[in-house]
């Protein structure tokens, strides 16, 4: 431990350098630009630049790619508070409390709160980075098929289980999200599903453009029904209560913790950022002592999601480096580029690549503090976005969304996808459908089946592989458990339950 | 043969239609895409980004040129993208041996025979590994190990219906044994499920598992190639990839099997755009970038183009029908 902090601060010597600082400073800034682009996202971002990196030193390449992703982070959140679209995939359960906070004009305490808990969270992660890395990659070796899908049933389980709404309304969106996840071709059959013969379907639909057309489109489909009540809502602008909110930030150090140990755990067993913050929800919903204010604009449940998010983003570079396994998206780009810059992930890199491994790192702390200080000064200029009038700023969000629509993956057919999800969406909030189960299915719900079938070819056909060693069942266990923990509640408080409180405003 | 008869007859039809001073030369007067048939980060999109990076550094090509990743269905979405945009060179399509293995084995809209090849640039390397602590010394201990206790010893690979799963089919016919295959997403993950002891062994490329290699997680019993690689720089301890002996030396006898990288241009495009390509990427082919990816991603670096291409495609195409028939892999 001691050796990886020399190795810090040699990685420091490396990263702290003028043109490394501008290119920090850049590369967040573009990354705040394409975060708050719905559609466009970190792995679109990281895939533009990489073509100008090829004529850079690793180090400094890294430090560009990096700096976007974490910009992208913090921008995916912007949009996600003020319009209720998620910038990005892993922003979608910031919206469940940030987007009611703006609408009551609360939307600098929400970003606020929400840049700060992600920087907070950012840091952990690369706290654990610094400190664990030989172990940590050690122990990402031991997920096989069994233990990933455990890992997976854990963030459904924690997250359902732990959800409001009606169970079969619940049931009915995760088995939408199940079904969409599914379109395409089928990594184990290698057969083609639910294609119907079209072309447009072979390459499956994306999350992105559904989330799009959900929460975006559906929710100015709502506002245009309700009146553009949207303007009067946050009127007034107080950077002072840009401070404000800083202060009373320690006072959620609890929430903030927790989050952070979600993220840092579904970073390094590859679960990812997106499965981290509805994880991360589900959990603090349940624990949280203003559980009942959940989903009105609670600024724990903004905490909650976006400090996993950037620990899990954060965590998850460490798999990619010493591994080779992408934990996200944006880092299976950022492996590509390894490999044209001349370096190959893998055990050795840590040992023949210690400027570039430890240059990285210590960008990660740096990239990360300037990336705070740079949104932070966004604030103001978001937060007045808010008082221009709906008929102005509703014309630029359908505009926007479908270019972002247009933009996951240049194919005009998205633009058809975003518009009818647009309509379900709508339809789902007004018959009281939660849309998060649905959200989340369709992001790990293939990747749980996949695993599922790898696990059942290996034990052929015998459920025990799933207890098979102390990892798998412990994590399996302690999935089941949370699943049946809404039953014993039932038993043991009866009252408690018919409450009716965060149960039907659950998003 | 089918494929240039079919390029000869666009030609024709197109070349009666124009100017003959128009039909002698072609070149780009608009941004090139480069169609990639895997998703950012694979293998495919590795060698076109290669590519890029060579031609913009030797200024082969006059205009920008972007990369485009059209990998979702396995890379169906690709080629769908590709004859969509009939006869525009402006778009360049890179793929492996999936342009013909794809329509095989799922219900495609696109032919492969319809497409004008440019180039195979490369041939990628397959070989047989294990975990560093196996028991398995050469890959007649692994032959017999199988023999032992049929249908257990666990197969990696990345994809179903793909080259992984193809090559374990020769394995299997040629030892005379059987394996559990286990389809992942790709090589990558291959590699580490391997590392971890979740698989017995994979037929990754050797660049898929050099980190492995060299960090001491999994090691090559032998390749699957007719002769040894060449002798390069010592890759793990002392050892080198032209130390790895062949597979049919250990008495597995898969004498070689190898994996194309491919570039097409979309159907109907005419044969001066073909000929302008084929010079691009042969000068691409001779730039030391292009050297230097080859020899670090370790594949044979040999350019096959024009008609020697299209007799390696049909040869290939026709041995592989022949296995997916027998394996029960084609679609009616």
């Amino acid at each position: 431990m001691l050796s990886n902090i020399d190795s810090l601060m040699h990685g420091f010597g490396v990263a702290l350098s003028g043109y490394h600082i501008m290119l920090m400073m850049g590369g967040v800034l573009l990354g705040i630009l394409v975060g708050v682009l719905p559609g466009l996202g970190a792995p679109n971002g990281v895939t533009l630049l990489l073509p100008l990196t090829f004529g850079m030193d690793p180090v400094s390449a890294i430090i560009l790619l990096t700096s976007l992703y974490w910009g992208a982070l913090f921008g995916g959140s912007t949009t996600s508070i003020l319009f209720n679209i998620p910038g990005e995939p892993s922003s979608v359960a910031t919206t469940f409390d940030g987007y009611p906070m703006a609408r009551q004009g609360r939307a600098t305490e929400a970003l606020t709160c929400a840049f700060l808990s992600a920087g907070f969270g950012a840091l952990v992660g690369v706290i654990v980075i610094t400190l664990l890395s030989t172990a940590v990659a050690n122990f990402a070796l031991r997920f096989g098929p069994p233990e990933y899908f455990a890992v997976y049933l854990l963030a459904f389980a924690s997250f359902i289980a732990f959800g409001g709404g009606t169970p079969l309304k619940t049931i009915i969106s995760l088995c939408l999200g199940f079904g969409l996840g599914m379109v395409g071709i089928d990594t184990v059959s290698g057969n083609m599903r639910l294609t119907f013969d079209f072309d447009q379907l072979v390459r499956g639909i994306s999350f992105l453009v559904v989330v799009i057309g959900l929460f975006g489109l559906g929710e100015l489909l709502l506002t245009i029904e309700e009146g553009p009540e949207f303007k009067g809502a946050s009127g007034r602008i107080d950077p002072r209560e840009m401070f404000r909110t800083m202060g009373r930030m320690p006072r959620y150090w609890l929430a903030m913790l927790r989050g952070s140990a979600v993220g840092v755990w579904m970073g390094i067993t590859p679960g990812g950022p997106t499965a981290a913050s509805f994880m991360s929800y589900g959990i603090a919903r349940r624990v949280s002592r203003n559980r009942a204010n959940f989903g009105k604009g609670e600024p724990e449940g903004v905490i909650a999601p976006e400090t996993a998010d950037h620990s899990a983003g954060t965590a998850a570079m460490l798999p990619m480096l010493s591994l080779g396994i992408p934990g996200s998206a944006t880092a299976a780009v950022m492996l590509g580029g390894l490999m044209i810059w001349g370096l190959n992930p893998g055990p050795m890199l840590f040992i023949e690549q210690h400027d570039f491994v430890w240059g990285m790192i210590a960008s990660m702390y740096l990239g990360n503090v300037v990336g705070v200080v740079l949104v932070l000064a966004t604030v103001p200029l978001f937060a007045a976005m808010l008082s221009i009038s709906f008929s102005i700023i509703g014309p630029i969000i359908v505009t926007v969304c479908m270019v972002g629509a247009y933009t996951v993956a240049s194919s005009p057919f998205d633009l058809w996808i975003a518009l009818v999800f647009g309509a379900v969406g709508y339809a789902m909030k007004k018959l009281d459908y939660p849309l998060a189960p649905l959200i989340l299915a369709m992001v790990i719900g293939d990747k749980a089946e996949d695993a599922f079938r790898q696990s059942m070819l290996s034990s052929n056909g015998s459920l025990s592989i799933f207890w098979s060693n102390w990892l798998v069942g412990a994590i399996t266990t302690l999935a089941i458990l949370f699943l049946l923990w809404p039953l014993t509640m039932l038993l043991r408080r009866p009252a408690q339950t018919t409450d009716p409180d965060a149960a039907t405003h659950a998003p | 043969m089918r494929m240039t008869i079919a390029a000869l007859g666009a030609a024709l039809s197109l070349a009666a239609t124009l100017p003959a001073a128009l039909a002698e030369e072609w070149k780009p007067t608009r941004p090139v895409e480069f169609v990639v048939t895997s998703g950012a980060g694979g293998g495919t999109d590795v060698f076109a980004r290669a590519v890029q990076a060579a031609i913009a550094k030797h200024d082969l090509v006059p205009t920008s040129v972007v990369v485009t990743n059209k990998g979702g269905g396995s890379g169906v979405e690709g080629y769908i993208y590709g004859a969509a945009a009939k006869a525009d060179p402006h778009k360049v399509i890179f793929g492996t041996n999936n342009a013909w293995t794809l329509p095989m084995v799922v219900k495609t809209s696109w032919q492969t025979e319809n497409f004008v090849p440019v180039a195979i640039m490369a041939f990628d390397e397959f070989m047989l590994w294990v975990k560093n602590d196996s028991p398995f010394k050469t890959a007649a201990d692994f032959v017999a190990a199988a023999k032992e206790k049929p249908g257990t010893l666990r197969m990696g690979g990345s994809q179903t219906h793909d080259t992984d799963q193809t090559l374990t089919v020769l394995v299997e016919k040629a030892a005379n044994i059987q394996l559990k295959y286990i389809p992942y997403q790709g090589g990558g993950t291959v590699g580490t499920q391997l590392a971890g002891g979740h698989i017995e062994a994979n037929t990754n490329n050797p660049s898929e598992s050099l980190g492995g290699w060299r960090g001491g997680q999994v090691r090559p019993l032998c390749v699957f190639r007719k002769a040894p690689m060449p002798e390069g720089q010592k890759v793990a301890g002392d050892k080198g990839w032209g130390d790895v002996p062949t597979c049919a030396s250990q008495g597995l006898n898969v004498t070689e099997f190898n994996m194309p990288r491919t570039v097409f241009l979309p159907p109907g495009t005419p044969p001066e755009a073909q000929a302008y390509w084929v010079d691009v990427f042969r000068r691409a082919s001779e730039t030391p970038e292009w050297k230097d990816y080859v020899s670090r991603t370790s594949q044979n670096g040999e350019l096959v183009t024009g008609d020697a291409m299209v007799k390696r495609i049909n040869a290939e195409e026709a041995d592989t029908r022949k296995i997916f028939e027998e394996a029960g892999w084609l679609v009616k």
